[in-house]
């Protein structure tokens, strides 16, 4: 039985395929779990899929220039980041209300640039994601800027703490919360720029909130929940890729539904344990 | 000697601080009353520049405060704070470290100390590993304090400390609060009730700022809590246990 077990776990690693599909969301499942907890404490869970909706037009315009696609990508992202401050800021507009009229528009100016500059973009992949045709270089670009993003956080570590647990009381002791926030929104950006190729941009969302929102369940600490996070993430990637290799299921979802059901999991059992202490109690 | 110049805030449509100005010496404990949106928050906030003023200035020792603010500790009301953050109460305390730490650096044996000391202070250290989301109000506004205390700070702000906390809490703010004044530290503290015993809140005060939209009335808690002032603040007369027969103008008399 165990050897039959062992075949099943090394038979897809003989493809290069798939070695580099497992090793690409990996690395996806500890970075965005890290950079979805700092999306959850600060109650902007939709934010992320606000950043990844508004990478289309600037995919699309640096197709069309002949530009790297990740710039435009990125300098889109921001500026629709940026966009839902300034709405929010000016006016009685709530926040939810400006990211759900950001993310819109934008996407549909993506769409219709895509149509009048005649890109050859890809939606499907776009929006789903492609993680077996992930190459070599992509890995070596995704582990630079994991690298980059994950040292950011570890040497920031404690003034980002402080910002989003108590943003007046950072302003209030001197920190730079203007740089603090725009730091965390590049930080943002270039995960979902990254992941976006390994699960696409409907589920970058999933894979930033499901592993953090699971650990968030039965952690104290935000470091910790980081970690917990991480240990969800590439457990989930790890199971959604063998899932879809030998049920044939399409690999982007496969990740997202383990995560999902990781975090329905927990939820059921952490709700059952404070039911039966609820109800010890009444006794 | 903290100075407050003329300094004024403008949100538009009426909303606001019309022009303030007081100065509070080393060792003084001032509170600021009035109304719920009176401005206290508002004044406290523009004393640091958290809120883009439209006039005026704050001084501390000739410089403004605003470029020392590692001197400050602040106490935002507890209601502005998330406490469902997945983080423990020696956690948030250290918070205080941030500032005197600099960049890049954890923690030393001195913000350490000053941790555990400002916790004792407040009957919080057996709490220490508890998250904070588990606390009672009372607990939670102590953290708060072991935190402002730890950052060993010059000038103190708390706003609306006294709300929704339990008695052992607030006679630890008002023992605190007297240990810092005699420490030479200067305290601001905004609130529109004064505990459950308002009269021995009160007679702590130094000076009292009475608010509402402008400064009606500044001196000692006696000189401001005149009925006409309360009537200028309130829009009502206002009645309270502790004001006697109702009919003196002095309400200490």
């Amino acid at each position: 039985m165990w050897s039959t077990l062992i075949s099943m776990l090394i038979e897809p690693l003989q493809s290069e395929f798939i070695r580099n599909a497992i090793g690409v969301s990996m690395m996806i499942g500890v970075l965005c779990p890290v950079v979805g907890t700092y999306l959850i404490v600060q109650r902007m869970a939709l934010m992320g899929d606000v950043m990844a909706h508004c990478v289309l037009p600037g995919l699309s315009i640096a197709a069309f220039f002949g530009v790297d696609r990740s710039i435009g990508a990125f300098v889109s992202s921001m500026l629709g980041s940026f966009f839902v401050s300034w709405v929010r800021s000016q006016s009685r507009v709530k926040v939810d209300s400006a990211m759900a009229l950001t993310f819109s528009t934008f996407f549909a100016i993506g769409v219709t640039l895509i149509t009048l500059l005649k890109n050859k973009l890809d939606l499907d992949r776009f929006l789903f994601g492609d993680i077996l045709t992930v190459t070599l270089n992509d890995i070596y670009a995704t582990a630079a800027i994991a690298m980059l993003v994950l040292g950011a956080i570890y040497l920031f570590y404690k003034e980002l703490l402080y910002y989003t647990f108590d943003a007046t009381g950072a302003e209030a002791v001197g920190l730079p919360i203007k740089w603090l926030h725009l730091g965390m929104m590049m930080g943002i950006t270039l995960t979902i720029i990254t992941s976006m190729q390994v699960v696409g941009v409907l589920l970058v969302i999933a894979l930033l909130i499901g592993p953090a929102l699971t650990a968030y369940l039965v952690t104290q600490e935000l470091h910790h929940m980081m970690f917990l996070g991480s240990g969800i993430g590439m457990v989930s990637s790890l199971v959604g890729i063998y899932l879809s290799y030998y049920l044939n299921l399409p690999s982007g979802p496969a990740i997202v539904l383990v995560s999902s059901s990781l975090f329905l999991l927990m939820f059921l059992f952490t709700t059952r344990s404070t039911f039966f202490k609820r109800t010890k109690s009444h006794y | 000697m903290l100075e407050v110049q003329k300094v004024s805030v403008n949100y538009g449509s009426g909303q606001g601080l019309d022009p303030v100005s007081f100065k509070i010496l080393p060792g003084e404990m001032v509170g600021v009353m009035g109304p719920n949106g009176a401005g206290k928050s508002t004044m406290m906030k523009a004393l640091l520049g958290l809120v883009p003023v439209s006039g005026g200035q704050v001084r501390y020792c000739t410089c403004p405060l605003h470029q020392q603010l590692e001197k400050v500790a602040y106490v935002p009301q507890r209601s502005q704070i998330d406490w469902d953050y997945p983080a423990t109460v020696q956690t948030v305390v250290s918070l205080a470290a941030t500032r005197q730490l600099g960049w890049f650096r954890r923690s030393s044996v001195a913000t350490n100390v000053a941790i555990q000391q400002a916790m004792e202070r407040v009957n919080i250290w057996d709490l220490r590993d508890r998250r904070i989301g588990n606390l009672s109000g009372g607990q939670q506004q102590r953290v708060f304090l072991a935190r402002a205390l730890a950052q060993n700070a010059e000038i103190l702000l708390f706003d609306e400390p006294f709300t929704g906390v339990d008695a052992t809490t607030e006679d630890i703010l008002f023992r605190v609060f007297s240990e810092l004044r005699n420490e030479g530290k200067i305290l601001i503290i905004s609130s529109h009730e004064w505990g459950t015993h308002l009269a021995e809140g009160l007679t702590s005060l130094d000076r009292l700022l009475l608010l509402n939209r402008e400064l009606i009335a500044s001196g000692t808690p006696r000189e401001v809590m005149t009925r006409e002032n309360l009537r200028l603040a309130y829009g009502r007369v206002w009645t309270h246990a502790f004001h006697g027969d109702g009919k003196d103008d002095d309400l200490f008399c």
